[in-house]
């Protein structure tokens, strides 16, 4: 029997994305995908189930579909996204929700792969040059942000270690660029401007958008249990990522860089969040063998990445942007997966 | 989903010899990854020729050439072959004309493979880091990765340069990656600020090795030591006394008051050192028979080990000022 997998997020590049390359796989019988919005990706035979962002009817889902995998990509690592209010209930309320349905009595699940982000680790001028999984973290907490991942993996550390049987994989993504997902980073190579702190050129890893999803694959499919850290080989400067891109750096005062840059983000001519100002200064860098170890092969490294980034945003630019971006409507989706007027004998 | 693919994957191994115009030693950098194909007539001097076969594109079948995304040549400890060639050029009057630097037995620091080298350090502003890194990188050819306090990672532009031209924070993990993994020199003083902060009347005499941590990290990373006695910094800059409440208020390790701020003024004083002649000597270097990678080694060795390398490093201090006859003359 195939796989039955629960993909969250289904609304947000990381769910959509995932959900597609689901859907390739001839092993997985079924996708049932979760979220708060209509997916915004097409999909062939991936079922849409819009619930609330903290998941609270996620235990009889479970329940009903016998689902034997849990990918749970709907967490936010960006805190531009949303308030800060509605990053803890999704993140903390939410994956707290999804593990309490993963480890009921008599669960079909099996497996449950949860997205985190490097963010975990922090950034401090103590950090050593590489992170490995079980280094631990240095910096002190500082943004809501962080606290609610670093929440999040003690939720999902805990859900491992009382439910044994299950396979519990975390993935922790460094600073994801690529033409689909928007992040502070990619939001202001975008606008050709990269705040910086004066004086710092810190060296940053850049995960492709192709390998996230092919890594949180990967995982799924091979049923790999752990955490590892996914980033793209190599690193690079702060102010090489500004060139590869064509953006121009704007260095902020080394003290209080976040109060200059407020008035420019009030505008919405940069985006400087707090998780960002460390970064900006320290830097980071993960230590990817472990993952490689289990057979993942990188498509691109780091500044390879952040070179694709640019040729897309080149395209971007010249095209005007994506104009005749996918819509969801549920009517059409239904007609064609349930109406008896489709030939759909063809496939088989 | 088939989306097209321009990037290949992580590059192959980056250790040809980079040239830079108008010098003739050539230096091994560290194995840079994330440096894709360059196609030979874009690419820079100073970064490594295509390979045939390396610029096919994987796509369409259209020989598309790859541009390669870096733009400079800093490494993944944020070293940069280019501005470190820039600061030697800079730095060699000074070595040469300044500080006249003798060295001892440099054909003991190994030509290959990762050794730990371990100096005293001295001076309010220690002159003996660039003097080491210096020297070896333009005798033997081969980087030098300076360890230092993490402090100077806090300090805008001076933490920038630092890491550009070969500094890399005092970190275990550091250590071992540069040591066993990539095979590098790393050069630390474990004296560590108790160094240079001493004033002038202690001169000569090593603090503390620290907690004897480099030995654990030679010997996790399966490296000898090279201990490395040095000459001539402490007259350099000598700390006459320190003002622990001006260092507390800047938040800096140590606040110094030099003969040399007194001789040469306020503004040129914390730059410019004495032109004492400095001698450096190489000793034999010290092998641990232990396994490499262990999580824990021998409290008792590892302290022994350090205390022996220390007094072997004091031993030669004295030898060599039992020999000098003039503190600017040698």
């Amino acid at each position: 029997m195939g796989r039955r997998v629960l993909v969250t997020g289904l609304d947000t590049f990381w769910g959509g994305r995932m959900a597609q390359a689901l859907e390739a796989d001839p092993d997985v019988d079924m996708v049932l995908g979760m979220g708060t919005h209509e997916p915004k990706v097409p999909l062939e035979r991936t079922e849409f189930v819009r619930a609330d962002q903290t998941y609270s009817i996620l235990n009889r889902i479970v329940r009903a579909t016998q689902v034997d995998t849990i990918v749970h990509t709907f967490l936010v690592t960006n805190s531009e996204e949303v308030p800060g209010r509605t990053l803890h209930e999704i993140n903390v309320i939410g994956t707290m929700n999804l593990l309490a349905a993963a480890g009921s009595p008599g669960t079909p699940v099996e497996q449950v792969v949860v997205k985190s982000s490097t963010h975990v680790y922090g950034s401090s001028h103590k950090d050593p040059a590489w992170f490995r999984e079980e280094t631990p973290r240095v910096a002190p907490v500082g943004t809501r942000l962080e606290r609610s991942l670093i929440e999040v993996e003690s939720l999902v550390r805990d859900f491992a270690e009382d439910n044994p049987s299950l396979l519990v994989t975390v993935l922790r993504f460094a600073h994801v660029l690529g033409s689909d997902i928007v992040t502070p980073i990619s939001a202001n190579l975008r606008r050709r401007v990269l705040p910086a702190v004066f004086g710092f050129d810190p060296l940053l890893q850049f995960v492709e958008e192709d390998d996230v999803v092919r890594s949180l694959e990967y995982v799924t499919r091979n049923r790999i249990g752990g955490i590892y850290n996914v980033a793209g080989a190599g690193k690079l400067p702060w102010s090489e990522v500004a060139a590869i891109s064509g953006a121009h750096l704007l260095p902020l005062s080394p003290v209080s860089p976040r109060t200059f840059a407020a008035p420019l983000c009030r505008l919405g001519l940069i985006q400087f969040p707090p998780e960002m100002e460390p970064v900006a200064r320290f830097g980071r860098g993960v230590d990817t063998s472990r993952l490689c170890e289990q057979g993942f092969e990188y498509r691109y490294t780091s500044a390879g990445t952040v070179e694709s980034f640019a040729r897309a945003n080149n395209l971007r630019r010249s095209t005007g942007g994506a104009s005749n971006a996918y819509r969801y409507q549920q009517d059409v989706e239904l007609f064609f997966r349930h109406s008896p007027a489709v030939v759909r004998s063809l496939d088989s | 989903m088939a989306r097209e693919k321009t990037e290949p994957t992580a590059a192959g191994p980056n250790a040809e010899a980079i040239e830079v115009s108008g010098r003739t030693t050539s230096v091994q950098p560290a194995p840079v990854t994330g440096v894709s194909p360059v196609p030979a007539d874009t690419a820079p001097a100073r970064l490594r020729p295509v390979r045939p076969g390396e610029d096919q594109d994987h796509g369409e079948g259209t020989q598309r050439v790859l541009r390669d995304p870096r733009r400079s040549d800093v490494d993944e400890w944020g070293r940069s072959e280019h501005m470190r060639s820039i600061a030697r050029r800079a730095y060699a009057p000074l070595y040469r004309h300044w500080f006249r630097v003798e060295w001892q037995g440099l054909e003991k620091i190994p030509a290959t493979g990762g050794a730990l080298l371990v100096a005293n350090h001295a001076g309010a502003i220690p002159s003996d880091a660039p003097v080491i890194m210096h020297g070896i990188e333009e005798e033997l050819g081969r980087p030098v990765y300076g360890m230092a306090d993490y402090f100077f990672r806090t300090v805008p532009v001076v933490g920038t340069l630092w890491s550009r031209t070969g500094g890399v924070p005092a970190h275990p993990d550091n250590a071992y990656r540069l040591l066993h993994d990539q095979e590098q020199l790393a050069l630390v003083f474990p004296e560590g600020v108790k160094g240079p902060s001493k004033t002038y009347s202690d001169r000569y005499r090593l603090r503390r090795f620290g907690r004897g941590g480099f030995v654990e990290i030679a010997m996790r990373s399966g490296v000898p030591v090279v201990p490395l006695a040095v000459v001539g910094a402490e007259e350099s800059m000598p700390v006459l006394f320190r003002l622990p409440s001006v260092a507390k208020a800047l938040g800096v390790p140590y606040f110094p008051v030099t003969a040399n701020l007194l001789a040469f003024g306020p503004i040129l004083g914390p730059f410019t050192y004495f032109p004492a002649k400095i001698k450096i000597r190489v000793l034999d270097p010290v092998r641990f028979d232990v396994l490499d990678s262990q999580e824990r080694y021998s409290k008792s060795r590892v302290m022994d080990e350090a205390e022996r390398i220390r007094s072997r490093i004091q031993d030669a201090l004295h030898d060599m000022l039992r020999e000098r006859r003039s503190v600017w003359f040698g």
